[in-house]
């Protein structure tokens, strides 16, 4: 998928959220209209759930005109067509003789809606260059007053990531450039994967990625640059991982506490104070250092009252 | 171990706390001898510094005897003799090896949290709130003292307490004032707030070489402690300071003036005074900046204004038309003391400085709440009380 195309399914899900707009303000404002156009006819009960399903409609426009990325967010027009589309076989069945001509348009109108809800969203879904799922990006960089040569062997030795990295507990070389990794989790539940280093250029970038059925797909790199003036090394860390389903991502996904972004950025100023100072710096009032549990009550400062 | 901890607004208590212990190897634990209230600490006493908890324990001024000391620290041995300056600072970071030990890259650790607040963090201070590393302070019976290699400063026995006490703070953020102001022959000084920062500052500038200092403050006590300390003064109560200081210099304004007093100023207006106050009390600003305006237009054209008084967030209606249009200089800073350390000690032994001239009140550790009510309303004319743990 192009970057291009990505760009066009954006932009057709803002279109999309415009649709839901207007009809969710017409449904609201005017049911009776709507209850005569697609010819549900003149049960009770259909005013009411028309203008449910405005409320429905004004949802989902708010999502999608809400969003940068509004394109997988269509999903949520898909669920919500599935439930018209339900709704209009009911009354199909129902064979109300006056209404069929005007009910088999109006399906057949959203199953069309339907189809490019379903166009949209896929396409959308797909980052480009990246797999089909939805990967979180986190970036940090951070200076380190080390020679560039010391910066890169002390991180290349992978064993001492969990030095500054708060949420590992260890990371075991394997032959070929692989490495076992684990990270504790709340309740001492523990979370594996194995790694593989995919690019190491000496002195200027390490880059590795998990193995294929790791359960948490991620992958990053890390560059190594001069800083201007013999001001060290600028370290610069890319990370893509895949937040996954189930019991052991919620697991990784709280590992990676409140603010993963700053979680990482944290991550980064350990690993400067190990280099520059020999240790984490630790005080009464956050003594936990690197064990992985002060994530959980990581949160932005707040003035107290 | 006892302790005076931060319990809320406007209240201390001494409670028993558990004892510091190596946390990390390049650690001391201090036995702390002698620890001062400082102007700073009722800014927390007063709630406006952010990020306090109930139960941190305050001070940033203290010394004491090593008990203890880790693995990493070579510099110290156990029994030494030691004041501890109050920003806590690697001595490995670019800010460290240039001498900005106050704004240390590595010794807060709650950064992060600094960084939403101010955009990048300073070093971790003890005693000094969870924004600024959330460390114990010295008001207390012992003292964990990280990066104890860097910091601390060896005293011979000869010297007592009350004489080198104040090189862990207030005489190097004093004499940073002054140094600040890069005095020339012939200039005259203003400094604002006449507590024991100004003080040293007015006796620094005089050391320095300034020609005339003058000081600025309500309460008469302290002016005539700065009176002694060799200044002019001024009773901002009595007469208008931007008036005064026109006449006193012939117009041409003090050549540097030295901001001692910081975000609690109070002003004799008190329609600007309650405007502030309530911008204060709504938290839609959070510091009160009236020294600080009139030292930026009191100062001469393409002076120096010299900020050492201590701002926690944000101020309102600061006169950047003045201080842009007459070519002033700002300059700011937490003192980087462990800069200052060594050479202000040699003058102190040498007889040349005496810093004990403040003290007013010398109390137990268990007196501080009524140490800090006194400090705070000026009371029994207190000008810096030491507490006294043992
Ligand atoms: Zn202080
Ligand atoms: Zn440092």
């Amino acid at each position: 998928m192009s970057e291009a195309e990505h760009h066009n399914a954006h932009r057709w899900a803002g279109v999309l959220g415009w649709v839901s707009a207007g009809l969710g303000v017409l449904q609201v404002a005017a049911p009776d209209t709507v209850v005569r156009v697609i010819g549900a006819g003149d049960r009770p009960w259909a005013r009411r759930v028309v203008r449910l399903i405005g409320l429905r409609e004004l949802f989902h426009a708010a999502v999608l005109l809400g969003s940068r990325r509004p394109a997988p967010l269509v999903w949520t027009r898909v669920a919500g067509d599935a439930m018209d589309l339900a709704l209009l076989g009911r009354l199909m069945a129902e064979r109300e003789d006056g209404g069929r001509r005007r009910l088999a348009a109006s399906t057949a109108a959203v199953t069309g809606i339907t189809f490019a809800d379903i166009v949209t969203a896929v396409r959308g879904g797909h980052e480009p260059g990246l797999p089909p799922h939805r990967l979180t990006n986190l970036r940090a960089a951070i200076t380190v007053n080390r020679p560039r040569r010391e910066v890169y062997r002390f991180w290349r030795d992978i064993e001492n990531l969990p030095r500054f990295m708060i949420h590992l507990e260890s990371v075991e070389p394997i032959a070929g450039g692989y490495s076992h990794w684990r990270a504790k989790g709340p309740a001492h539940k523990s979370v594996e994967w194995d790694a593989e280093i995919i690019e190491d250029q000496t002195e200027q970038l390490i880059a590795w990625r998990s193995v294929e059925g790791a359960t948490v797909r991620n992958r990053g790199s890390v560059r190594f640059t001069d800083a201007p003036g013999g001001r060290g090394t600028e370290v610069r860390v890319d990370i893509d991982y895949d937040p996954p389903a189930g019991k052991v991502g919620l697991a990784f996904a709280r590992l990676l506490g409140e603010h993963p972004q700053q979680q990482v950025c944290d991550d980064l100023r350990r690993f400067k104070q190990v280099m520059e100072t020999g240790e984490v710096a630790r005080s009464e009032g956050s003594p936990e250092g690197t064990r992985a549990r002060r994530q959980l009550f990581q949160r932005p400062a707040q003035p107290v009252r | 171990m006892k302790a005076n901890c931060w319990m809320g607004r406007n209240t201390v208590e001494v409670q028993d706390v558990p004892d510091p212990g190596i946390l990390n190897p390049r650690d001391a634990v201090v036995r702390i001898t002698s620890s001062a209230i400082c102007g700073s600490d009722l800014h927390l006493y007063d709630g406006f510094v952010p990020t306090m908890k109930k139960g941190d324990v305050l001070g940033h001024e203290f010394m004491g005897e090593v008990v203890e000391v880790g693995p990493g620290v070579t510099t110290l041995r156990v029994g030494d003799r030691v004041v501890v300056p109050f920003p806590i600072s690697c001595g490995g970071c670019l800010a460290c090896e240039n001498g900005l030990f106050s704004v240390c890259e590595n010794s807060n650790p709650n950064a992060g949290m600094a960084e939403k607040l101010l955009g990048h963090s300073p070093a971790g201070i003890f005693g000094y709130s969870h924004m600024l590393g959330g460390y114990p302070g010295g008001q207390a019976q012992y003292a964990r003292v990280p990066f104890a290699d860097v910091g601390p400063i060896v005293v011979d026995d000869d010297l007592p307490d009350e004489k080198v006490l104040f090189l862990s703070d207030i005489l190097p953020t004093g004499w940073m004032g002054a140094e600040m102001c890069e005095i020339k022959p012939g200039d005259v000084i203003a400094v604002w707030g006449a507590g024991p920062v100004g003080q040293f500052a007015v006796a620094s500038a005089l050391l320095m070489g300034a020609e005339r200092v003058i000081c600025i403050d309500r309460f008469s006590y302290r002016l005539q402690i700065a009176a002694r300390a060799g200044a002019e003064t001024i009773n901002y109560e009595q007469t208008d300071v931007l008036d005064a200081l026109r006449d006193m210099t012939a117009g041409r304004g003090p050549d540097a003036c030295i901001d001692a007093v910081g975000m609690e100023a109070h002003y004799p207006v008190p329609a600007v005074h309650a405007y502030d106050r309530a911008k204060q009390a709504t938290r839609a600003e959070t510091d009160r900046p009236y020294a600080l305006r009139e030292a930026i237009l009191a100062c001469r054209n393409g002076g120096v204004v010299s900020v050492i008084g201590v701002y926690a967030g944000l101020i309102d209606k600061f006169p950047m038309g003045s201080f842009m249009n007459r070519s002033l200089t700002l300059r700011t800073g937490q003192c980087h003391v462990q800069r200052y350390m060594e050479p202000l000690l040699a003058r102190i032994r040498e007889g040349a400085l005496d810093p004990s001239f403040v003290i007013t009140h010398h109390l137990d550790l268990e007196d501080a709440p009524r140490g800090y009510e006194m400090f705070k309303h000026k009371e029994n004319e207190c000008n810096k009380v030491v507490l006294h743990p043992w």
